[in-house]
């Protein structure tokens, strides 16, 4: 019965397929529906019923989110804010996660997964009434700081794990060939730990970019980023959905490439570690 | 480990030494302490401060938008938020509702203009009457949680993977060998060996979806007439729209209690098992 077992393995290859393709689509059927909103022009666009596969191309909804919105600023706003964040969050974090690995620092390491856990509205209204006084609200110290809040507990978290990996001996060594903590730490743990250290900055990066509720509040006209502005495009009576959707496209596909490139660091990111128990 | 080599350099005989080099003796003794002390002074002053100033703040009277300074009133706000505001009740309870929606609800698509929205475009094709998804107060919440489910759900299959990948083989094998079906071993072997992991994600899920602010606020601003106003959006507006700084921060304290407490409750549903 050769052929039957053939076609119960086909058809195992193919139910699995299936399934594959039936859980995948409700996710990136709307990553299509918005790369294919931005193409359209405005009439198909908001058509009805809506053209799935046959539409006209067009540019037009690109070119309008550049001619009528400072659209370049408001990258180089997301990227200083989101840049920012991340160096200062590592500058900070390596050395709070390697000491915390390196002496079990759990305290501290609990501060960061409660500071995860606190909504991140109960800090806006302090920090909103703080930036006002001291007149830092639109400037980007102000939003990195704050989005600090986010990245810093997701570095620390991960990074834990990584310095955690390091085989004790190494350090050992270099402490007994007479080399500081600081060597150590510096010359050992962190080249060893480099990829994790891209993985987080990915990450860190990404949480960044994508904020919104911080932003929402603190960024002003000179540093609004993308997210909000991308919200501000939401008219209240007509919705241009052309350049809408141009302009989220533009927003997440560097977090797409980014995603791809750290794939496989994501779930330990995301997940801070909270798998290994 | 380390305690050791530090008593070993610290036994050597120390000659008069230069500022230099006892200052870096110094760093190098408390390396424990310094090493972390730049990520506590940023922690102390993002977090542990404003969590404190809200603290602090709930027990005020203060519209930001006027001159008046804020006024001590104790536990009024609280008062207030648990018997004289319906509204924070209802916000309350739909928050709840939202979270229980956005845990447990299966996939699916959004887009949701009542006329021209791909989503009743594919309702339609099942032969249903088109919705009016976010413009009805009826469905706003609804179609709310949807959109956060779908946000969400890849997060819980990688965890999901994670745990799975960490399952060990041999119970399978001897599962297999006593001639248990594939249903069987997933259900007797695989579900139990991954409730940790199973809690685990709906903790990250719960404690995302209590505060779930982007997505409402963009959609629909808590509308339409307050139908889809969670405690978040409430707070939000209280606090930036109407400045109501004291009450908006006593509002932020009943969150951060609700979220703690019931992380506070999934953590020890883990522990005991279910």
């Amino acid at each position: 019965m050769v052929t039957g077992k053939r076609l119960r393995n086909w058809l195992r290859t193919a139910g699995f397929y299936a399934l594959v393709i039936a859980v995948m689509l409700p996710t990136v059927f709307v990553f299509y529906w918005m790369i294919t909103l931005s193409l359209k022009p405005q009439v198909e666009a908001a058509g009805y019923p809506p053209s799935f596969f046959r539409f006209s191309v067009t540019f037009k909804g690109y070119q309008e989110v550049f001619a009528k919105h400072p659209f370049l600023l408001y990258t180089w706003n997301s990227l200083v804010v989101a840049v920012g964040c991340t160096v200062l969050g590592l500058a900070v974090g390596l050395p709070a996660a390697y000491s915390i690995a390196h002496w079990r620092q759990r305290g501290l390491a609990l501060t960061m997964l409660v500071a995860r856990i606190i909504p991140g509205i109960s800090y806006l209204i302090p920090w909103y009434i703080l930036f006002r006084n001291l007149r830092m609200v639109d400037t980007y110290q102000a939003l990195i700081l704050t989005h600090l809040v986010v990245g810093l507990p997701i570095i620390i978290w991960v990074m834990i794990g990584f310095f955690e990996d390091i085989p004790p001996e190494l350090k050992d060594a270099a402490l007994i060939d007479g080399c500081s903590h600081y060597g150590a730490f510096w010359r050992v743990a962190v080249p060893l730990v480099k990829p994790g250290i891209v993985a987080t900055s990915i990450l860190s990066f990404i949480f960044s970019w994508n904020n919104f509720l911080f932003s929402v509040i603190l960024a002003g006209r000179n540093t609004r980023t993308l997210p909000i502005a991308v919200f501000n495009m939401i008219g209240y009576e007509e919705i241009n959905w052309g350049p809408l959707a141009a302009a989220a496209t533009m927003i997440t596909l560097p977090v797409i490439i980014l995603t791809l490139i750290v794939q496989r660091h994501i779930v330990t990111g995301l997940t801070f570690g909270a798998v290994k128990g | 480990m380390p305690n050791s080599t530090d008593a070993v350099r610290l036994s050597a005989p120390e000659p008069a030494l230069g500022v230099g080099v006892r200052l870096s003796r110094f760093a190098h003794r408390n390396a424990r302490f310094l090493f972390p002390a730049p990520a506590a002074i940023t922690v102390a002053l993002i977090i542990i401060y404003p969590v404190l100033y809200t603290g602090w703040m709930s027990l005020q009277e203060w519209f930001a938008s006027s001159l008046t300074l804020p006024k001590f009133i104790a536990l009024a706000n609280y008062q207030q938020i648990l018997t004289g505001d319906p509204r924070f009740r209802e916000a309350f309870f739909r928050t709840l509702y939202f979270t229980f929606l956005a845990v447990s609800v299966e996939v699916f698509v959004m887009m949701y203009h009542p006329t021209l929205g791909v989503m009743n475009y594919l309702v339609s094709l099942t032969g249903l009457a088109p919705f009016k998804w976010t413009y009805s107060s009826r469905t706003a919440l609804y179609a709310l949680a949807l959109v956060d489910v779908w946000e969400w759900t890849p997060l819980i299959m990688l965890i999901a993977l994670a745990g799975l990948a960490a399952l060990p083989r041999e119970p399978y094998e001897s599962a297999l060998i006593d001639g248990a079906t594939g249903l069987q071993s997933f259900w007797y072997i695989t579900l139990p060996l991954l409730r940790p992991t199973i809690i685990v994600a709906i903790l990250f899920r719960a404690i995302d979806a209590l505060k779930t602010f982007d997505i409402i606020f963009v959609m629909t601003q808590g509308g339409p007439s307050n139908s889809s106003e969670t405690i978040n959006i409430l707070l939000f507006n209280q606090a930036f729209s109407y400045f109501n700084m004291g009450y908006a921060s006593s509002m932020a304290v009943a969150l951060f209690a609700i979220v703690m407490g019931a992380s506070l409750i999934l953590m020890k549903v883990r522990r005991v098992g279910w």
